[in-house]
């Protein structure tokens, strides 16, 4: 991939992942105080995951070299949030709250439910709250939430 | 002409307004305006239409009764009458929700033509002490949970000498059974950005912070562009690093700019120390106190940590005065709390009342009307999940921030959790641990084992054979509780007992292992 830009020429044989970092760091990264530098470690960790649907482990040492920072403490963020994922997605993000407003309205009976039903070929993951509280169970397929879901109504959203 | 409102909030596009305002667009002679939510979460989607009257509600609406209900009006079986005069709204004091529903919430103007910026008028022809004042007097105290009166952190950063200082803005709400934050940073974003504008004021700030949990993109997309349009509009500084006010062409006013951030899916991040540390770009890990963060907060400045309701409550204490806010309310617990009745519940929603106006057994069955499946209450959770299972027999004490906290409670950010009588208390005690294992951030470790190891003990309690063993691990599991209480350093590790030792206490028959073997499921 080429690109040329006013400040800079990238290598033409530049991957899809060093691109994406490089444009985030561009974004995101703002000279900081000494001592303040890995302000900007969210921001960019996001901006690369929402390009890339994951932040590829291959990038760290960029992102640490950028922000004058350790790959174990680039690394350490990484894994200590639920968020930020160190591989693609298999097939598409279904998310279940398993918190307690939700479970007082079954939300543990879709949780199994969506486990079984779409674990092989999607990614199911637990979430604990959606912010949709009075109107559970609460899932999301991708970015669209599934309210007072039932199985019949988070199979549809999923695709089946 | 007719006029219709449909809201534009997560739940309700979720559950179908889209659909509505498009099919409501193509009638002919039919104009659509997109609000925030009235949160009356049991009627969406809500349409309203515009009558002399005033506006004309109904309820659950499907698209194919659209153009029914506008010819019908109030002969429509889905009509809930005048939104003035129903019963959900007309009681609530909503000062701090008053826009929600009938404005839209990224249009300057007409936030302005609702009162909109009449405090921020205000405090700007006040002193910086005089503001805190205010807020002092009105008896505000913190709605994240703490309780603590905001008037007085804000004197604390202000007599702190720095060459920056920071308003941040807690909106992690992370609490099952909470949406008040995410209602306001969809709903009425101008209102939060006015109240850290006027803390901003107070407290000698000129940067600020918005941490928002990743769980709410809509939430973090709409306020980020409301920030965008309050700087276009000149209400906010741009936002560069280099805001110190110290900088070349400082006016005469420093000036203060919001940055939003974006959490990442860690409830302990909600703590306001863990919050900073996650700002600053790091695992969300909590920081001892002292030092409090008004001393040494955001970068080791003094800074002003609130909560979004806290924040939104300021406009109208500055408005109105604080003699006003400070009417509301009862004892030390003055003014408005945002209550949200959320979990099996006929009429969820938001009902934002003054302490000491009802009690828990008006807010679960007056406005909410019982359970959602018409089973019997069984036990009611309230603030958060870090509270405990309150039995019927204080149902009816005052709501009250101290009446409560004598009881052992802490009414927090407002979140209610109803319950029917199919829940398994020790299912939702062996989950308080759980989540407790899921979330600690790993520092202490009584809370980083001591969760764990909760599981498991509970576990073993409800495998318990006979009343020796049984006494054995419940001998273990309060001695576990005692650990954790005494040895967190958050609220995290602390609090997480208070669910589990209520459900032991109050429904102790759910966890003899009789009553396992006759369970089924969850």
């Amino acid at each position: 991939m080429q690109n040329q830009t006013a400040d800079q020429t990238l290598p033409t044989a530049m991957s899809i992942e060093q691109y994406t970092v490089t444009q985030a760091l561009n974004r995101c990264a703002t000279p900081f105080e000494p001592g303040q530098e890995a302000a900007a470690l969210l921001p960019i960790l996001h901006a690369v995951q929402d390009q890339l649907g994951y932040i590829p482990p291959a990038q760290v040492g960029s992102i640490a070299k950028a922000l004058n920072l350790s790959r174990a403490e680039v690394h350490g963020v990484i894994t200590y949030y639920h968020h930020f994922r160190q591989s693609p997605l298999k097939g598409k993000h279904v998310q279940v709250c398993r918190a307690e407003a939700c479970r007082a309205v079954g939300g543990e009976a879709l949780w199994q439910h969506a486990c079984a039903r779409h674990g092989g070929a999607h990614t199911v993951e637990a979430v604990y709250c959606l912010g949709f509280c009075a109107n559970g169970p609460s899932a999301q397929v991708g970015d669209k939430p599934v309210l007072q879901a039932d199985a019949a109504s988070l199979d549809a959203e999923v695709g089946i | 002409m007719k006029t219709i409102y449909i809201s534009q909030d997560s739940v309700a596009v979720a559950l179908g307004a889209d659909a509505l305002a498009q099919l409501g667009a193509e009638i002919d002679g039919m104009t659509v305006k997109r609000t925030s939510s009235r949160g009356l979460f049991w009627a969406e989607p809500l349409v309203e239409l515009d009558t002399a009257a005033g506006r004309l509600g109904f309820a659950n609406v499907r698209p194919e009764e659209l153009g029914a209900l506008v010819q019908q009006g109030d002969q429509h079986p889905k009509c809930i009458g005048l939104l003035a005069e129903h019963p959900y709204l007309k009681d609530q004091t909503r000062l701090c929700f008053g826009r929600m529903g009938v404005t839209q919430p990224l249009d300057l103007d007409d936030y302005r033509a609702h009162g909109g910026f009449a405090g921020l008028d205000a405090a700007r022809t006040m002193t910086a002490e005089q503001v805190a004042q205010a807020v002092l007097d009105s008896g505000l105290r913190g709605r994240g949970g703490a309780g603590f009166p905001a008037g007085l952190k804000w004197q604390t950063v202000a007599k702190a000498s720095a060459a920056q200082k920071y308003i941040v803005c807690n909106a992690d709400e992370g609490d099952s059974g909470t949406f008040a934050d995410r209602m306001v940073l969809e709903g009425d974003p101008f209102m939060l950005i006015e109240g850290m504008l006027i803390a901003a004021l107070a407290a000698g700030a000129s940067k600020g912070y918005v941490y928002i949990r990743s769980e709410y993109p809509k939430a973090f997309a709409v306020f980020s562009q409301a920030v965008a349009l309050a700087t276009e509009a000149g209400y906010l500084a741009a936002h560069s690093a280099d805001n110190a006010g110290s900088s070349e062409g400082a006016a005469a006013e420093p000036g203060f700019s919001i940055e939003v951030r974006l959490a990442a899916g860690s409830y302990v991040c909600g703590e306001e120390t863990a919050m900073l540390e996650s700002i600053e770009g790091k695992r969300g890990i909590v920081r001892a106190k002292p030092p409090i963060p008004a001393l040494s907060g955001l970068f080791g400045a003094p800074t002003v940590i609130n909560n979004v309701i806290t924040l939104a409550s300021v406009p109208a204490i500055l408005a109105r005065g604080a003699a006003h806010y400070a009417a509301l309310g009862s004892g030390r617990s003055k003014g408005t709390l945002p209550v949200q009745l959320a979990g099996n519940i006929l009429r969820g929603g938001l009902v934002e009342v003054p302490f000491g106006a009802v009690s828990l057994r008006d807010l679960v069955f007056t406005y909410g009307g019982g359970t959602r499946s018409g089973l019997p209450v069984k036990a009611i959770q309230v603030g958060g999940p870090l509270g405990p299972y309150v039995p019927e027999s204080l149902w009816d004490l005052p709501w009250d921030i101290d009446e409560y906290a004598k009881n052992g409670i802490t009414i927090g950010h407002g979140g209610i959790v109803v319950h029917d009588s199919k829940a398994d208390m020790a299912q939702l005690a062996r989950y308080a641990f759980e989540f407790c294992a899921i979330e600690s951030c790993g520092k202490c470790t009584p809370c980083r084992i001591g969760s764990t190891r909760g599981v498991e003990v509970v576990d073993r309690l409800l495998a318990a054979q006979d009343a020796q063993s049984y006494q054995e691990q419940e001998s273990l599991l309060r001695d576990l509780c005692d650990t954790m209480v005494h040895g967190s350093l958050c609220a995290m590790g602390s609090m997480t007992p208070l669910p589990v030792l209520s459900a032991l206490q109050h429904y102790p028959t759910d966890f003899t292992a009789s009553a396992n073997s006759a369970k089924t499921g969850v």
